[in-house]
């Protein structure tokens, strides 16, 4: 007897459960829709035709109504879907206008060795912060992870000073060697690498192995993970970075692609949505490929220290 | 001395560089922070200090900054956590739902810089949608809704990733444990609060640590939705930074960072000091 009351309860309970669960997805469901809105409109919007999108936005942006000879709506219209799916904006891009592909070109040649020798500087200094810790290098560190900290504009004097003195400005190199010597992978993978465990790194020195030897054949490829979702963190931040190029390139020509959408609003929003798909394929790919590494790397940090 | 270069080798690519590039230029601006001139300055004292103590752009901007960060920053922390948590029930399409939240930090703020402007200019969809309603137009970006889309902005881009740092210390929750409050009749709040939230807790302070930094790179959607001069209600240290240094105001500049780099030293020792205090609690 008692063990039917028990069975009724369960089987009721689950039942609420299987309510509080539908509702739960529905909610999660809601929330993420509204995540992925923002790109869905942008990557939809980009197949419009350029005239379609000043008619519909051009509104938006007050200043621009003298300059198009077109007509603009007095309403925005925010579509889902374009009236004429269109390849057009494309085809300009593309096709008719190489500024924008000069433009993404110069955002690869300025974040690419930034990210890849930030990561292996880094590297090295992750070793050192796990291996060799003293009192003094946990300073170095705890300073380290000041700098982390700092909002771009904390460095900009000292960073465009430097600049100067080295006669670099106005060049990439203003930007990318800053970047390469940016602490924030530093951090990371020092965390990371605290959490290999002691034993291993004593195991190889036990057989003979030397610190570099242990760097390399060891603590390296056990951070592959670590390595793959840093950089891929640093990627997209630098690929989206505006303030540097404002400051120390002076050379309009050579701004990357973020700095060129940050003044579309003052000029050719027809193009913009293409453009702005343009610019997130590269990071779109990023995390189709990376999207394990990036969770499994994180994963590896914890804590702060 | 032959293991001592070795040693310090694997620093020193790193720290040369962070010296040359970071450091010793920081000097330069503790240095125009007590000069009252750029070139040729003398000693001016605490003179630069008191006059952008006195400085009403800077004061907004401080203020501004802060309150933002004081929102923002715990929200963040929370609302990721929840996420985390309801993720972590086996809900159907999981790892997709996991693919959508995170996707938004990895798409270039330039990029959906369009939509929001759209959404949220003044002759908006968002404006419009108010009208139909018969409310009436609301002038977000020059009004104190100003930061409230900056909010939205932060959180729909940051929230993925703090959730996804969280996931990831749920997963080394000890099974056994858990299992253990479950055969004890522990209910689902019990097993939060007093198994998984002191697991959480190096999480938690981590995800603070990511949200500051976070809460300072927001400018960059500040600066692509409102340009170099927001509204008071949008203006930022960033802006403030960005503007003196135009203007070549280097000692306001530098002593502005001086203060920023102070303030930010005292918060990241807390959450340190924060941190080695749970750490011992979650030994002992």
């Amino acid at each position: 007897m008692p063990d039917k009351v028990q069975e009724k309860r369960t089987a009721w309970r689950s039942g609420k459960r299987g309510i509080q669960k539908a509702v739960l997805f529905v909610i999660v469901l809601l929330f993420a829709s509204s995540f992925a809105l923002p790109i869905v409109l942008t990557m939809t919007n980009s197949f419009m035709k350029e005239e379609e999108v000043v008619m519909d936005y051009g509104n938006v942006y007050g200043t621009y109504e003298e300059a198009a000879g077109g007509y603009v709506s007095k309403e925005v219209n925010l579509k889902f879907i374009p009236d004429k799916v269109s390849l057009r904006q494309y085809e300009t891009v593309l096709l008719l206008s190489p500024e924008y592909l000069l433009k993404f070109w110069n955002s690869v040649i300025l974040s690419v060795p930034i990210v890849a020798f930030q990561i292996v500087v880094s590297l090295g200094a992750a070793y050192s912060f796990t291996r060799f810790r003293s009192r003094r290098r946990e300073g170095v560190f705890f300073l380290y992870t000041l700098l982390m900290m700092m909002p771009f504009q904390v460095s900009l004097v000292p960073n465009y000073l430097v600049a100067a003195r080295l006669g670099i400005l106005n060049t990439y190199w203003a930007i990318i060697l800053p970047g390469i010597f940016s602490t924030f992978s530093t951090f990371l993978l020092t965390k990371f690498m605290r959490r290999i465990p002691v034993s291993v790194i004593e195991a190889a020195r036990l057989d003979g192995a030397g610190e570099w030897s242990i760097f390399t054949k060891i603590c390296v490829p056990l951070c592959k993970n670590a390595m793959v979702s840093v950089a891929m963190l640093l990627f997209i931040d630098y690929w989206n970075m505006v303030e540097q190029p404002l400051i120390m390139l002076s050379d309009k020509e050579a701004y990357p692609l973020s700095v060129y959408l940050s003044t579309i609003n003052t000029g050719e929003i027809s193009l913009a949505f293409a453009v702005a798909v343009l610019y997130m394929i590269p990071t779109i790919l990023v995390i189709l490929y990376g999207e394990d590494y990036l969770v499994d790397g994180i994963s590896c940090y914890g804590g702060i220290r | 001395m032959k293991k001592r270069m070795e040693k310090s080798s694997f620093l020193a690519g790193s720290f040369a560089g962070v010296l040359i590039f970071y450091i010793l230029p920081f000097g330069y601006l503790i240095y125009y922070s007590f000069v009252d001139r750029p070139v040729g300055g003398s000693f001016a004292g605490w003179n630069n200090y008191i006059e952008l103590l006195h400085n009403q752009a800077f004061l907004t901007a401080l203020k501004n900054t802060i309150l933002f960060a004081a929102v923002s920053v715990p929200l963040a922390v929370t609302l990721s956590l929840v996420m985390a948590v309801v993720l972590e029930k086996n809900i159907p399409g999981r790892s997709l739902f996991r693919t959508i939240f995170l996707s938004p930090l990895m798409v270039p703020s330039a990029s959906v810089m369009l939509v929001w402007q759209v959404l949220f200019y003044y002759n908006g969809t968002i404006n419009r949608f108010f009208l139909k309603l018969g409310h009436g137009k609301i002038d977000f970006m020059n009004s104190g809704y100003g930061l409230l889309v900056v909010l939205l902005i932060f959180l729909w881009k940051n929230l993925g990733y703090y959730m996804i740092i969280y996931m990831a210390a749920l997963n080394e929750v000890p099974r056994e444990l858990l299992e253990a409050a479950t055969i004890d009749g522990g209910s689902d709040a019990q097993k939060f609060w007093y198994i998984k939230l002191p697991y959480l807790s190096p999480s938690i302070l981590f995800v603070c640590l990511m949200a500051i930094i976070g809460s300072f790179k927001i400018f960059k959607e500040v600066y692509l939705l409102a340009g170099a001069h927001p509204s008071a209600s949008l203006y930022l240290l960033q802006h403030f930074m960005n503007n003196t240094f135009l203007a070549f105001d280097y000692q306001k500049l530098a002593t502005a960072a001086v203060l920023l780099s102070i303030g930010l030293t005292i918060v990241v020792t807390a959450l340190l000091w924060l941190e080695g205090r749970l750490g011992r609690d979650l030994e002992g």
